[in-house]
C-alpha cells in the first residue's frame, strides 16, 4: 500500500470479490431471461387450441384431369366459375389485367411441341384445362425473394400475400404461366362488387396470386371446389398413397404432364379423351 | 427607427405567425383526438352468448391482439395448422375474417374508433373482407 498516494481511497472490493459478484450477476441474469421467456410464453393461457378433425392430408397432393369428361364448354366454364366465385378472383375485361387462377388454353399451348397437323381436329381446338401445376420443384418457390411463393409440407405451392412485394420474379419463372399480377385493385372489378364470397379474402392491388389447391377447404376436410363441380372429370389425392384413388387412376390409364423436359415434376395429370 | 419596407415585412410577418399558429386554431373545437374512443361489444352475435370471454381476458387482447393475429396468420398460411380455438366449449376458426369477425361483426365500432384514436392503419382490411355493418 506504499505506492497508494496518502489520502487516496482504498478499493474497497478485493478482485476475488469482485469476480464472484460477477459470476453470480451473469447467472442470475440468464435465469431470469429463461424465467421471463417462460412467462412470455404461457401469456396466452387461457386460449385452448383443437386440431381440426377430417382435414384432408397428404404428403404429394395432385391432380387428374379427365379431358375425356370435359367435352363441352358449359362443364369447363362450371369448373372454372365455381373455383373464380369461391376466391373472389377479380374479373376485368381487358386481358392485360385479366387475373386467373383455372382457365384454358389450346391444345398446343397446353403441351407445346406436342402437336402435329394429322392430329383430331377437334382436340387442336378443343379447350384444356390448366391450372397451377403444384410443382415438386417449383421455380417461383426458387425465384421468390421474399419466401411468400413456398412449397408446403402437402405439396401444395402456397402463396402468402401477406408476404408478397409484387417484384413479378414468380411470373417469370413459371413456365405454365399460371400467376397473374394484380395490376388494379381487385375491388374494383364488377364481379366482386356484386358478389364476393365472405368467407375468403381478396388480393389487393399489387400483388401477385395463384390456385392454392384450395388449402382452406382441404382444411375442413372438402375437395377442392373444381374437382367438386367437376362431376368427376377431375380426380384430387395423395399420390404419396398407393391406395388412394387418384394412384389407382394413373396405374390404370396413360397421363400426360405439361412441359415435363422442364424438371419441375408438375403434380398435374392430364388424360385425353 | 425607421424599418425599410416596414409595411411589406409587417404583413409577412403577420401571414407567417397565422401559418405556423393554423394547427392550432384551425383544430380549435374539434377535440378529436382527446375524445377517449368507446368500444362498442353489444353486437347481436356477442349478446347471444351466455359467456362472454373472449380468447383471453379484456386487457390482454387490448394489448397483445395484433401479435395473436400475426401468430394465427403464420400458423395458418405459413405451416397450415388448420386448428380451432376453443372459447368455453364452443370452436372457432383460426382466423380475423372467419373467426373475431364472426362475434365482432362492428368493425366501425370495434377495430376502427380505436385504430383511429391511436393513427394506426393496419393493412388487414385491402384484403380481408369485413362484414356488413349493421345500421342500429
Amino acid at each position: 500500500m506504499s505506492y497508494r498516494a496518502k489520502g487516496e481511497e482504498v478499493m474497497s472490493m478485493s478482485r476475488r470479490n469482485f469476480l464472484k459478484l460477477a459470476g453470480v450477476s451473469a447467472i442470475a441474469g440468464i435465469g431470469g431471461a429463461a424465467i421471463a421467456g417462460e412467462v412470455q410464453k404461457s401469456v396466452l393461457e387461457t386460449t385452448q387450441i383443437t386440431p381440426k378433425a377430417g382435414a384432408l392430408t397428404g404428403k404429394r397432393l395432385a391432380m387428374v384431369i379427365d379431358m375425356g369428361k370435359l367435352k363441352s364448354v358449359e362443364d369447363i366454364n362450371r369448373v372454372t366459375d365455381a373455383c373464380h366465385r369461391i376466391h373472389n378472383v377479380p374479373h376485368f375485361d381487358d386481358p392485360k389485367h385479366e387475373v386467373k387462377w383455372i382457365w384454358t388454353e389450346t391444345f398446343g399451348h397446353t403441351f407445346p411441341g406436342q402437336e402435329h397437323k394429322f392430329m383430331p381436329e377437334d382436340m387442336k381446338h378443343e379447350p384444356f384445362l390448366v391450372l397451377c401445376n403444384h410443382c415438386e420443384y417449383p421455380a417461383c418457390v426458387r425465384v421468390c425473394p421474399t419466401k411468400a411463393m413456398f412449397k408446403r409440407k402437402d405439396g401444395i405451392v402456397m402463396h402468402d400475400p401477406h408476404r408478397c412485394i409484387g417484384c413479378k420474379y414468380c411470373m417469370a419463372a413459371c413456365p405454365y404461366g399460371a400467376i397473374s399480377y394484380n395490376l388494379k385493385d381487385p375491388r374494383l372489378a364488377k364481379n366482386l362488387q356484386e358478389y364476393m364470397n365472405p368467407e375468403f379474402p381478396t388480393r389487393a392491388i399489387g400483388v401477385v396470386e395463384k390456385c392454392m389447391f384450395c388449402f382452406e377447404r382441404l382444411a375442413k376436410g372438402l375437395k377442392p371446389a373444381c374437382v367438386e363441380a367437376s362431376n368427376g372429370a377431375l380426380v384430387f389425392g395423395n399420390v404419396d398413397d398407393p391406395a388412394s384413388e387418384i394412384r389407382k387412376l394413373l396405374a390404370s390409364k396413360y397421363t400426360i404432364r405439361r412441359k415435363p423436359e422442364l424438371g419441375e415434376e408438375p403434380n398435374i395429370y392430364y388424360i385425353l379423351g | 427607427m425607421k424599418i425599410y419596407n416596414g409595411g411589406k415585412i409587417l404583413v409577412g410577418l403577420i401571414i407567417f405567425g397565422a401559418l405556423v399558429a393554423s394547427p392550432f386554431y384551425l383544430n380549435m373545437g374539434k377535440d378529436r383526438a382527446t375524445e377517449k374512443p368507446d368500444i362498442k361489444i353489444d353486437t347481436p352475435e356477442i349478446l347471444k352468448l351466455k359467456n362472454k370471454q373472449c380468447i383471453e381476458p379484456k386487457e390482454l387482447m387490448r394489448a397483445t391482439h395484433m401479435k395473436i393475429l400475426d401468430t394465427w396468420r403464420d400458423s395458418i398460411v405459413r405451416n397450415g395448422e388448420s386448428d380451432l380455438i376453443l372459447i368455453s366449449g364452443r370452436k372457432y376458426d383460426k382466423s380475423l375474417q372467419n373467426g373475431c369477425m364472426k362475434c365482432h361483426s362492428n368493425k366501425e365500432d370495434f377495430c376502427d374508433k380505436c385504430h383511429g384514436y391511436l393513427d394506426v392503419k393496419p393493412t388487414c382490411w385491402e384484403c380481408h373482407i369485413a362484414p356488413k355493418e349493421k345500421k342500429s
